[in-house]
């Protein structure tokens, strides 16, 4: 349709996709170019699957929920089964490597389906809190939606006051940025 | 494998988990009322009917004949299946917005008319399902989405003291008390009576919950207990308050 | 005490809600009444931290009937008064504002619509269109916007003050959930550096001086005696109303000009509708839209002259026919044939209306 590069994020409450889609959209916002982000909201105030639709494009962007995505990542085994419906022959969809039993879930007809693991690489070599961050390392060089240094600098934006106080945090932040892009880059 | 917790018969095992956030005090007072259906061995005439708020997600709780109404608006439904059902025990659960901001009138001509149904009201100071807005009941100088400076009881008053405001509108054969989740056994104690006293014929009868929300009040689970057991009870009393052939104070 | 809320122009990100309290701010609006209901929560959680900093107020009522009423007062009282709504909040605030369409009670309401009918879904919908045009027992004398974006939420937000205090008819603003709680730019602007000036507000109750003796004491009602009273009384707010009409009726078209199929579609489904008409331009296929801003009233001559040489035209909503309703009323009498695409309480995407459009060729 439009040449919005469309994206869906899902995965548990926690897991942090709404942040990494906010910090996303205000990059690309920072950056000069249209973006539109939609949380999923119900009636529960907590559990359910979240899911975020984010799309960024050089011009006004149309409906704010789209059939398919571009890419789509999913974190949870609920989260795969919620979003494969978003899924077509032109859509990248990657899941956690962690996440078990949804072999007959998996879309039928992606342009690719990857499992990347991005919570067994927090957990071990640097911390389950910048999960999140590895994802959206992972969407942005999958996507091309923001280059690398925007994204860093809206990091810094919404993270400073926590990088001033201990400025390992920012390392972290920026190392498991770096490695969301390995675990993608020349696979998709 | 984990073991199943003890469930009220009443219980509809399907629907378990419950979907109230982790640490909602919803799951304790449902918890209490069926084991109190139980003990009264009135599941099977039991309709129960449910607000709209945090309450709403008990639509299909128990395994009773239940109704999910519109905000505010369960006690006059419960109320109307009561007058053509008078052989039914009609139970109305809402949270505090339900209560004492929307339905305030409901729940006052009801009192007044001593409708034969039982209301069981969530007080968790706040609207949870909306997230966290100011209630009737939020305590003076408490932080919410809407009062982010704090409830300043100059201009938006001091907490409704509900089952005070029904005792002293309610008529002779009544019920009203005010438990809290803190106090599980004592809390359960008042849902039967109250169902008693429905099944008993004597008048309406009325029990307020004390309860937390630890999602919107930010807390972990000791400042939420902290909260309920200390904070609440300096405005709102735990006891009966109102109870058939006892004047009300 | 904050002066000027915005300063100039800026750009900025942000959610529906947070840009109609913005813009609020910026109309001047001296007071909102409101109660919770998702998807509106936001529009009072940023009124409330902003509000007092420049010396505005708030209070939140005990249901969406007092809402609705404390608002008649504050702007019977010659404040910029607003509330905001959604659903069944807005079946409840009917009432007043049947009431500020018979006293002419300069009223703002934010719809920001849900699922339907009862309590329904706290997502989106366009099901409370019948609703906010036509609410209440009375004759539908009111304005409604139908907004497609952040930067319409802002400008329509403003211009609803205006257009209430100026004509003295309840003026609504209808988003909905998906606009209320996205995120997208727009540009937030000081109206004065626009060149739009505030309307002047003027009390109906509590003026200066004696009642009685220094002027004439305001008695306002809306009680009549007799049906010949009555009737004259409304034919008389009708023929104001229609005064009025051709001042504030908006709307926008797409490529009709030459077009053989005309999508007709408003609030954020125009964005779909606009994005397919687009892709179907492309394609070579003669696919124009219409897209109502007021959808009440309505631009009907407009759509008319359209009829005269569209070969076809498919209504679009995330409704069951409600502005569908609107719209055979309008052009009662014309013969071209008539498509529809309803999504109750669903949101329509660009592709979905190109792949409908493309079937039917």
């Amino acid at each position: 349709m439009s040449n919005a590069v469309k994206l869906a994020l899902a995965g548990e409450g926690g897991q942090g996709v709404q942040s990494v889609a906010g910090i996303l959209v205000e990059a690309a916002n920072d950056e000069g170019r249209e973006a539109l982000y939609i949380p999923n909201f119900g009636v529960e105030q907590r559990g359910g699957v979240s899911v975020a639709f984010c799309q960024i494009s050089d011009e006004r962007i149309g409906s704010p929920k789209f059939k398919f995505a571009d890419l789509v990542i999913a974190l949870s085994d609920r989260a795969v089964r919620r979003t494969k419906q978003y899924v077509d022959e032109n859509t990248v969809f990657i899941y956690d490597s962690s996440v078990e039993g949804v072999e007959d879930d998996l879309p039928q007809k992606a342009k690719k389906i990857l499992a990347i693991p991005a919570l067994d690489i927090a957990k071990k070599e640097l911390h389950p809190r910048v999960f999140n961050v590895i994802v959206m390392g992972a969407a942005i060089a999958v996507t091309k939606i923001v280059d690398m240094e925007q994204a860093k600098s809206a990091l810094e934006k919404k993270l400073g006051y926590k990088f001033e106080q201990d400025p390992k945090l920012r390392e972290l932040n920026f190392k498991a940025l770096k490695k969301g892009v390995e675990l993608v880059e020349g696979k998709v | 494998m984990s073991v199943v917790p003890n469930m009220p018969k009443s219980w509809r095992e399907e629907t378990k988990p419950h979907k109230f956030c982790p640490g909602c005090g919803h799951g304790l007072v449902l918890k209490a009322l069926g084991e109190a259906i139980d003990e009264l061995a009135i599941q099977e005439k039991v309709v129960f009917g449910c607000d709209i708020g945090c309450s709403l997600l008990s639509w299909d709780f128990f395994n009773c004949d239940s109704v999910q109404t519109h905000h505010g608006r369960t006690t006059p439904v419960v109320t109307g299946v009561k007058r053509a059902r008078p052989d039914r025990i009609c139970i109305a659960y809402m949270g505090d917005g339900g209560g004492y901001a929307i339905g305030a009138q409901h729940l006052v001509n009801a009192a007044a008319r001593n409708e034969r149904i039982t209301a069981i009201l969530v007080n968790n100071c706040n609207y949870g399902m909306t997230g966290g807005q100011m209630a009737p009941t939020t305590l003076p100088g408490m932080k919410t989405q809407t009062s982010p400076y704090g409830r300043d009881t100059d201009s938006m008053g001091y907490p409704t003291q509900g089952p005070e405001m029904v005792a002293a509108i309610a008529r002779e054969g009544a019920y009203v008390a005010r438990g809290t989740v803190a106090n599980v056994r004592q809390l359960k104690r008042y849902i039967k009576s109250a169902l008693q006293n429905q099944i008993d014929g004597n008048g309406f009868s009325f029990v307020e919950a004390l309860s937390g929300c630890p999602t919107n009040w930010s807390t972990n689970a000791q400042k939420t207990w902290e909260f309920i057991e200390k904070e609440m009870p300096q405005y709102f009393k735990v006891g009966e308050i109102k109870t058939p052939g006892k004047k009300g104070e | 005490m904050l002066e000027k809320p915005i300063g100039g122009e800026k750009r900025v990100f942000m959610t529906g809600n947070e840009v109609v309290a913005w813009a609020a701010l910026a109309a001047e609006a001296d007071i909102m009444y409101g109660y919770p209901i998702t998807p509106q929560n936001e529009v009072m959680h940023y009124w409330t931290r902003l509000a007092p900093k420049y010396g505005r107020s708030f209070l939140q009522t005990e249901d969406e009937i007092s809402a609705g009423f404390t608002t008649c007062g504050g702007v019977l009282s010659g404040k910029r008064a607003f509330t905001a709504t959604a659903g069944p909040g807005n079946i409840l605030m009917q009432e007043s504002m049947t009431m500020a369409e018979m006293m002419r009670i300069p009223t703002v309401l934010v719809v920001q619509q849900r699922g339907g009918p009862s309590t329904a879904t706290v997502i989106y919908s366009q099901q409370e269109v019948t609703m906010t045009c036509f609410g209440g027992n009375g004759e539908g004398l009111r304005i409604v916007y139908s907004t497609c974006s952040h930067q319409e939420l802002y400008d329509y937000t403003i211009k609803a003050f205006n257009v209430a205090w100026k004509y003295r008819f309840p003026v609504f603003v209808l988003g909905d959930g998906y606009q209320a709680k996205m995120r997208e730019s727009l540009k937030m602007y000081d109206p004065a550096t626009k060149g739009i000036k505030m309307v002047e507000t003027q009390p109906s109750l509590g003026l200066a001086g004696v009642p009685g003796v220094d002027r004439e004491p305001s008695h306002l009602r809306n009680t009549y005696n007799t049906e010949e009273e009555l009737c004259e009384v409304v034919t008389n707010l009708v023929k104001e109303y229609n005064k009025v009409v051709p001042e504030v009726v908006e709307y926008e078209t797409f490529e009709t000009e030459v077009a053989e199929i005309v999508l007709l579609g408003h609030g954020i489904v125009t964005r779909a509708a606009q994005a397919a008409v687009k892709t179907l331009r492309e394609q070579g296929i003669k696919v124009g839209h219409f897209r109502p801003i007021t959808i009440h009233p309505f631009a009907a001559d407009e759509l008319r002259a359209i009829c005269k040489h569209a070969k076809k035209l498919i209504v679009i909503e995330s409704a069951q026919g409600q502005f569908e309703r609107i719209v055979k009323e309008a052009i009662y009498g014309e013969s071209v044939p008539m498509e529809s695409y309803f999504k109750p309480g669903q949101g329509v995407t660009g592709e979905e209306i190109v792949e409908y459009v493309k079937k039917g060729l």
